[in-house]
């Protein structure tokens, strides 16, 4: 069963569509992987076997009718736990939302249900996305599937980690500010942050409502593409989404980089990037230069002002976006309170965990009277001037190549002491959010220890399939590495 | 004793008249059971994301239009921020940075001749839900039917200066927001809401006080009898020698006293910020152009026109002008009989009156023109008599009645037979020997006892100039 597991999701629908392997069988190879790694791993918060079995069933019907023929039909696919799921946990890994069944479907979820992938559960996940490393989750952290002493990244760690421990065959996850390209490197697999506007967020639930982008995460770039297609829609529901032409991204996947003009920023290979991870990342920006793609060295020392911006802008709308909280509608509310301030108080200081609570702060601070100028609005000019630096950046080159991260997946129960050498760990990401870019991590080798390094590449606005192009002829010079943990189990015992 | 002038300006808030909310396509109809009129996204659900009614944006460019607004062609949305149950995000979708109008003026009449009210600006918002608390369970209840409808505020320059401009501009405000059809701006019902900015200076003096902030004013009066009370406390203060305190008040018209709500120290901050679920309103040419085109005719204009082409008293002009609809019949049914001055009197006279003893507003009427025409035709080719008249029109009125049938239907045609007329004449003259003798006395008023005998014997039906030359005769 798990040779299933193993495939790629458009290898498995491939199966699935021939009528070799049932959604059912398909399924039940997720859930036994699932059962087998879950204790040690983490990478869910909910899984409905019952639920996801009556889907696979429903799934199956529908293929012999012929009435579902997308390439990822059956396939089981993990939903990051942010994303509204009708009549399904819904918890932002948060003890505030512990309870709460959403009574609609996000758009995006929707999307991958109309063309029949099979929700196989609810993935973990920084709470509210707020973390690099998938431990603040109030249910506790997801553990890196190469080495359960390392966190799997954040925020989408859940997804990430389950996708390279195939314990689904694909993933959601969402993106504010690095939180699928992070994790997707620290577990070596594929994500992509898609152009501000491409997904709808209708029934994400918001952190930083400008920044966040849902976005897949799969075990090569052509799943990653499929997915892309599948969940990329123009929703009247959501004011910011873009009607766009161009969501034939599978179109994209052609073994050709000659005469394509990357650029490499040298502000982002200085001081603070790790050695391995500089040498792999630089090994593989070779790699396309051998293909025919022309490397170009080019400034980008706006940078720097990213992180204060970023931390500024998405506190201040997280701030707002996580008031509505408060234990009067749903989720959790404290035993205790007296009178309706009181309760207001206990539930959010009992609900909320510490990460959450220093976000809510920061955000409130800069928002407030007198601070506003001072802070949000320069953080908004910073923003701006980040945008024009990047278009200024994409005259000279069609596709920018970067580190994901400074270094590897930190060890477990490091990060969170330091929560400025954390948020630091942010700098190659947070500016392709703040200028609404896409960005597709690939993994592109491993450290010393063993630990998976991602290569990141960012396109201009719209511009997804010239990454997805880079992307994918520098994966077909490598074969995808499985990790030991999802390969053990059955067949050594 | 020093003397002293009030300084006020207005912060008002109407409902528009939009079928479906501001965010969502939730309906906005009043009533209905609790929490019937919701959706994840006027409850403030996670995930949730608004999208602006565009109706929303036309109603409050075409109150900035009638007010002589800059309408903004870029505006946008923001949050403000603040904890209420009532309220299920927990911010409300506002105006502040970029809203939709600013700097308009509404022209009003006063003792001292017609006077400009500034309006600084126009703004877009959502109204919040209703709490209701339950004594009997201790515990409040909340419905979110009204979250989500939308609203505009209205903010003035602080140039009135007593309660009647105050009054006036209100007056004003509401005449040309029912107008435009964009709100029915019922005072007693909540859909417009008008707070009080108050304060007083030394006449003469260039300074502006400190303000107070007045709410829960429910009617006219009440804003009347507020305005009064608040400019007295705050001069027995000054008078005193205390300083007035900026704050919010809270009016309670039973007592005819008001109450702190809170200080300026406590207001709170509302952390405002540009709303990042809502792209900004880009208003094009064409967009502005459809909305200018579709501007009623208002008031101000109507009376010049009505000067020019009917023939009606300027005071006739003025009332049926008060309501639009008022207006819009009497123009159908000119524009069907050519009879304006009849059309007025049926409208001055019998409409206000059954409209008084029915209480129906002027926008409720639902009689129509061509009914009211038919009647003027019957009483003029003499079919009917006034009195029949009248009696039919509250047919018309009440029920939108055809005069014509009805008046077949029921008989009540003109009696100018001779023979009959002359026999019920004679009944009068033989029944009435008092009276007889008191007008052949020459009291000219027994004839009228006389008169008013025969249509009683004709059940009302009698062609009156006939009665009357036939009594002449035969007394």
């Amino acid at each position: 069963m798990k040779e299933l597991m193993s495939l790629t999701a458009l290898e498995l629908g491939e199966k699935i569509q021939g009528g070799e392997v049932t959604a059912v069988e398909a399924a039940e190879a997720a859930l036994s992987q699932i059962h087998r790694l879950e204790p040690v791993y983490h990478c869910y918060v909910t899984v409905d076997e019952e639920r996801v079995l009556g889907r696979a069933e429903e799934v199956d019907q529908r293929i012999r009718r012929k009435e579902l023929t997308s390439p990822l039909a059956g396939v089981p696919v993990a939903v990051k736990d942010n994303l509204c799921t009708e009549g399904l946990l819904t918890t932002c890994s948060s003890k505030i939302l512990y309870n709460f069944k959403p009574a609609y479907t996000a758009e995006a979820v929707k999307n991958l249900e109309n063309i029949g992938a099979v929700v196989i559960g609810k993935t973990n996940m920084d709470e509210f996305a707020m973390g690099s490393t998938t431990e603040t989750s109030f249910f506790g952290p997801t553990k890196n599937p190469w080495n359960q002493e390392h966190v799997p990244g954040g925020s989408s760690g859940g997804s990430c980690a389950a996708v390279a421990a195939e314990e689904c065959s694909c993933a959601l996850g969402s993106d504010t500010g690095g939180s699928i390209r992070q994790p997707s490197s620290f577990c070596g697999v594929t994500g992509i942050k898609p152009t501000y506007g491409t997904v709808s967020r209708f029934g994400l639930i918001a952190y930083g409502s400008s920044l966040d982008q849902i976005g897949p995460v799969a075990k090569d770039v052509s799943d990653c593409a499929a997915l892309l297609e599948v969940i990329a829609s123009y929703d009247p529901k959501d004011s910011t989404s873009v009607q766009r032409r161009d969501c034939d991204f599978t179109d994209a996947l052609r073994e050709d980089v000659r005469g394509l003009r990357i650029g490499i920023p040298k502000d982002y290979f200085g001081e603070g990037l790790n050695q391995e991870v500089r040498e792999r990342i630089l090994g593989a920006a070779k790699v396309l230069e051998e293909k025919g793609a022309v490397l170009k060295e080019f400034d980008l020392s706006l940078v720097e002002y990213a992180i204060p911006a970023y931390y500024i802008i998405a506190s201040a709308e997280a701030s707002s976006n996580l008031a509505r909280f408060d234990g009067v509608k749903y989720g959790y509310r404290t035993e205790a309170g007296e009178g309706l301030h009181d309760m207001y108080k206990r539930s959010r200081s009992e609900g909320f965990g510490t990460e959450v609570k220093r976000r809510i702060m920061l955000g409130s601070f800069v928002l407030s009277s007198g601070y506003y100028d001072a802070y949000y609005l320069k953080a908004l000019k910073t923003k701006a001037l980040i945008r024009r630096a990047f278009d200024r950046a994409f005259e000279e080159c069609d596709v920018i190549l970067a580190p994901a991260a400074p270094d590897t997946a930190p060890r477990l129960g490091e990060s969170l002491r330091d929560p400025i050498q954390m948020y630091l760990g942010d700098i190659y990401t947070i500016a392709v959010n703040l200028a609404g870019l896409p960005g597709i991590t690939v993994p592109c080798g491993r450290d010393s220890r063993g630990l998976p390094i991602g290569m990141q590449l960012i396109g201009d606005c719209f511009q997804e399939k010239k990454i997805l192009r880079a992307a994918y002829t520098f994966e077909r010079t490598r074969t995808y590495e499985h990790c030991p943990a999802a390969q053990e189990g059955e067949g050594r015992g | 004793m020093r003397q002293y002038e009030t300084v006020i300006g207005l912060e008002v808030h109407v409902e528009l008249a939009t079928k479906t909310k501001i965010f969502c396509a939730c309906s906005t109809e009043f009533g209905g059971a609790p929490n019937t009129h919701t959706c994840p996204v006027c409850t403030g659900m996670p995930g949730a994301l608004p999208v602006l009614n565009r109706k929303v944006v036309e109603y409050a460019a075409a109150v900035g239009l009638a007010t002589n607004c800059v309408i903004n062609r870029r505006c946008r949305f923001d949050r403000k921020n603040y904890f209420y149950p009532d309220n299920p995000q927990n911010y409300q979708i506002s105006q502040l940075y970029e809203p939709i109008c600013r700097d308009g003026y509404v022209e009003i009449d006063t003792s001292a001749g017609p006077k400009k009210i500034g309006i600084h600006e126009i703004h877009m918002e959502e109204d919040a839900g209703k709490l209701i608390h339950d004594e009997w369970e201790d515990c409040s209840l909340i419905d979110f039917n009204r979250s989500g409808v939308p609203l505009i505020e209205i903010v003035s320059e602080p140039d009135m200066r007593n309660a009647q401009e105050v009054i006036a501009y209100l007056d004003k405000l509401r005449l040309i927001i029912r107008y435009l059809g964009a709100s029915d701006c019922k005072l007693q019902e909540g859909s417009m809401r008008a707070d009080v900015n108050l304060s007083v200076r030394e006449l003469g003096s260039e300074k502006l006080g400190t303000r107070t902030e007045m709410k829960n004013l429910n009617s006219f009066k009440a804003i009347a009898r507020a305005i009064e009370g608040e400019r007295e406390r705050q001069i027995e203060r000054i008078e005193m020698g205390r300083p007035v305190i900026q704050e919010t008040r809270r009016w309670d018209d039973n007592k005819e006293s008001s109450h702190a709500m809170r200080s300026k120290e406590d207001a709170q901050d509302y952390r405002y910020f540009p709303e990042p679920d809502l792209v900004p309103i880009v208003i094009s040419d064409e967009w502005l152009a459809s909305i200018r085109e579709k501007q009623p005719e208002l008031r101000t204009e109507k009376l010049l026109r009505y000067k020019k082409e009917f023939d009606i008293p300027e005071y006739d002009a003025q009332i049926i002008t008060s309501a639009k609809k008022m207006a819009d019949i009497f123009e159908e049914t000119t524009a069907i009989c050519r009879k304006p001055k009849k059309v007025s009197n049926w409208l001055m006279g019998e409409t206000m009156r059954l409209m008084k003893e029915h209480g129906v507003e002027a926008e409720e009427l639902a009689f129509s023109p061509g009914n009211l025409a038919k009647l003027i035709e019957l009483t003029d080719g003499g079919t009917i008599n006034s009195s029949v008249a009248k009696e039919v029109f509250e047919k018309i009125f009440l029920d939108d009645t055809d005069p014509v049938q009805y008046v077949k239907e029921q008989g009540l045609q003109t009696v100018s037979d001779e023979g009959a007329l002359r026999a019920a004449v004679e009944k009068v003259i033989a029944q009435n020997p008092q009276s007889v003798s008191d007008y052949q006395n020459g009291k000219e008023k027994a004839l009228g006892f006389l008169v008013g005998q025969t249509m009683k014997i004709m059940k009302g039906k009698a062609n009156p100039g006939l009665v009357n030359r036939m009594l002449k005769e035969l007394l």
